[in-house]
């Protein structure tokens, strides 16, 4: 296969995470979403490394996997002090920087 | 033979990941996610990047996803309103998102990049396994390595504190107010969320 269509189907992965990121309010759909991207991003990483034929962009997509690693553990801690408050798990309404 | 496995890794990585969009139960977005990111553990594999596959399926679908599936236990599936806050969000969004494809796509394939419409390069047979990677990680990427441990136990860390955290007695009773009068000054008219996600007065009023 061309890598032309690895970074296609990247593109319109990243595309889709994008989506929903716009259009749904659950926090815990949104961080899912954003783990779309991360690895429509870690795709386009690996295939421009196959492109090239260097590994060193593999050790960028593992250290993109550790970071997204990361940002689900804060964020998921983050959820449940939202819900331990009893505020309500809708990014609308949780607009208001305080608290 | 390898273009029907891209193929069909392909088609598993779209549906999962407009199944994460789509699905209503947040359960099942995370049910979508794991399909596709086995999908993309196979594409991966098809890239000669065995130790990536390898970590994508341990990493991600066997330690990040269960934690996600132990909060959405523990939260409970979210009452999301059917109707758009913002009139025609959608509509915007899908419109969105359709350029930004089109002009992802046309900067990538004009780029002039030769080997974009190539298989890329012959590798040698060790290229992207363990061995070749873990060479690369402790010598030429230590650093960074070290850094990315580092990052790892603040997060982790970071988590236990945010989630650990006791409301404190004053707080609450204003924080509950405040986000029990948000849902009213939303424009649009949106109804406020089912009585379990709101917090009742008598809540304040205990602590």
């Amino acid at each position: 296969m061309n890598i032309s269509w690895y970074i296609v189907l990247s593109a319109l992965l990243f595309t889709i995470g994008a989506v929903g990121i716009l259009v749904r309010r659950s926090p815990m759909v949104i961080l899912l979403c954003l783990e779309l991207m991360l690895n429509a991003a870690n795709l386009a990483l690996v295939a421009f490394s196959r492109e090239v034929g260097n590994a060193q962009g593999q050790i960028f997509a593992l250290v993109v996997m550790v970071v997204a690693a990361c940002e689900v553990v804060v964020g998921l801690g983050l959820i449940v002090a939202i819900f331990r408050r009893k505020l309500p798990l809708d990014v609308d309404d949780l607009r208001e920087l305080r608290g | 033979m390898e273009g029907v496995v891209f193929f069909i890794a392909a088609i598993g990585a779209v549906v999962g990941a407009i199944g994460v969009v789509a699905a209503r139960n947040p359960f099942y977005s995370v049910l979508a996610l794991i399909a596709h990111l086995f999908s993309l553990a196979v594409l991966f594999l098809l890239l000669t990047a065995a130790f990536v596959a390898a970590a994508q399926v341990v990493v991600y679908a066997g330690a990040v996803m269960v934690l996600y599936v132990f909060v959405v236990a523990y939260v409970g599936e979210a009452h999301e309103a059917k109707w758009d806050p913002v009139p025609g969000q959608r509509l915007f969004a899908g419109l969105l998102a359709f350029f930004l494809f089109v002009e992802i796509s046309a900067a990538i394939l004009s780029s002039g990049l030769k080997a974009l419409s190539s298989h890329g390069p012959d590798v040698p047979a060790g290229f992207g396994d363990p061995a070749a990677i873990g060479n690369l990680l402790l010598e030429k990427f230590l650093v960074p390595f070290e850094a990315s441990s580092l990052l790892l136990l603040i997060a982790a860390v970071g988590a236990i504190v945010l989630a650990n955290r006791k409301p404190r007695p004053g707080a609450g009773g204003g924080v509950t107010s405040s986000g029990h009068s948000a849902p009213e000054a939303r424009p649009g008219g949106v109804a406020p969320s089912p009585a379990s996600q709101t917090p009742t007065p008598s809540v304040g009023a205990a602590k």
